[in-house]
């Protein structure tokens, strides 16, 4: 066994610890953080795969801003209540059975692989010097398969709007009560002092870069709404009211940039979402920067979760 | 063994692990962060034919990679959402399967 492989075989160990971990523990803070370790193993094992955009997209979302939303249900003021009964030994030995039989099935595909492995990597490069681009997974998402990234754009705000439709009626057009009442910690808002205009630099950066190098809309808004998060928690910055007409355009501002020039397209020999020949790079750039504004607000916001209290009346602040 | 193999075979057993908490894990936060690890059991597999599919002088193939980006998009945005609404459904019904303790002190 060549040193390498050694170091895949003791990460895919950790990796398979940590999960194991996060199902079998007791208190569900630990899981909590089991997961949150767990999705940055994985990040690690893409890197190792020479995934390098989704190893940033996994460890800033999958890890960090999924870790945050989880961190943040457990740890509401505990209840006093009745709690579901665990399933018997019976239905756990079946599930047992039945889940091992699932991972030696997808196993034995993954040990009898197709020869020539399928690709589209050549289909891939052969456009990129016509969008201007380097990054292979950039040109996949902006470009050829644009209708997906608008999309998922949709799921989210469908997420956003799902979750505050979940606020008593009172609470509507409030702002999110998850940060309310904590004393700010000397160090936390240090913290919020600090890293914010780093993390800023480098989520443009990660924009910007996105062209030829990892990175992108998603890694740049998630490390952003980090950066907002961090000011929220620490008091610096009050959470937003749901009613505001500002945050609303926001939040609405990517979906709807990359729509109209999705529109546009029609004026094109390329019908819906084809960009203007010779002007592929501006018009791209054009999308991502609403882009990434909008998930950063947005995903801020599903962290911050329901409006949990009511909207100020007008002209008092 | 080549790489791409070990991390086929520790997604296919990702996914076993993910699964079985789904099942066995009565709280419904044992049931997100379960969903959760079986997502990033199915990616990683995406992550292994991509590397089975370098070509075009890059590391993997794109295709794979920017749907598992748009992939966890999507995973986060349900997880937000199953966090919410189990959260509401705990302030209705006061189960306290969210609570940070193993529930077995009050």
């Amino acid at each position: 066994m060549t040193a390498p492989l050694a170091l895949d075989a003791a990460l895919a160990l950790l990796t398979l610890g940590v999960a194991a971990w996060t199902v079998a523990t007791r208190q569900n803070f630990a899981a909590v953080i089991g997961f949150v370790a767990y999705g940055l193993l994985l990040a690690l094992s893409w890197q190792r795969l020479g995934s390098v955009d989704v190893a940033l997209t996994e460890a800033a979302l999958g890890s960090g801003v999924t870790g945050a939303v989880l961190i943040a249900a457990v740890s509401r003021p505990p209840r006093a209540a009745g709690r579901a009964a665990p399933p018997g030994p019976r239905v756990r030995l079946a599930a047992a059975l039945l889940s091992a039989l699932v991972a030696l099935a997808l196993a034995a595909l993954v040990l009898t692989p197709p020869e020539p492995a399928p690709s589209l990597a050549a289909a891939a490069a052969a456009h990129l010097p016509e969008l201007g681009l380097g990054n292979p997974v950039t040109a996949v998402l902006m470009a050829y398969r644009g209708i997906d990234t608008l999309l998922e754009k949709i799921v989210l705000l469908l997420a956003l709007l799902a979750a505050w439709s979940l606020a008593p009626d009172r609470f509507w057009t409030g702002a999110s009560a998850a940060w309310d009442g904590a004393p700010p910690g000397g160090a936390l808002t240090l913290l919020a002092r600090f890293l914010p205009p780093i993390g800023v630099v480098a989520a443009v950066y990660l924009l910007w870069v996105s062209a030829d190098e990892p990175g992108g809309a998603f890694q740049g808004g998630a490390v952003l709404a980090a950066m907002w998060l961090l000011a929220m928690m620490a008091g610096l910055l009050r959470a937003p009211e749901a009613g505001s007409p500002l945050l609303r355009r926001l939040v609405a501002a990517g979906p709807a940039v990359f729509l109209a020039v999705g529109v546009l397209g029609f004026a094109l020999p390329g019908g819906f979402l084809s960009y203007p020949t010779g002007f592929e790079k501006p018009v791209i750039v054009l999308v991502e920067v609403p882009v990434t504004l909008s998930i950063a607000v947005v995903l801020g916001l599903l962290v911050a979760g329901a409006p949990g209290r009511p909207p100020r009346k007008e002209g008092q602040s | 063994m080549n790489p791409a193999t070990l991390y086929g075979l520790l997604a296919c057993a990702l996914v076993g692990i993910g699964l079985y908490g789904l099942a066995a894990r009565p709280e419904p936060l044992r049931k997100i962060l379960a969903f959760n690890l079986l997502g990033g059991g199915v990616f990683l597999l995406f992550g292994v034919f991509a590397r089975r599919g370098a070509g075009a002088g890059f590391a993997g193939d794109p295709v794979p990679q920017a749907l598992v980006i748009t992939g966890l998009v999507v995973s986060f945005a349900a997880t937000a959402l199953a966090v919410a609404l189990a959260l509401r459904l705990r302030d209705e019904t006061g189960d306290a399967a969210l609570d940070a303790g193993d529930g077995k002190a009050e």
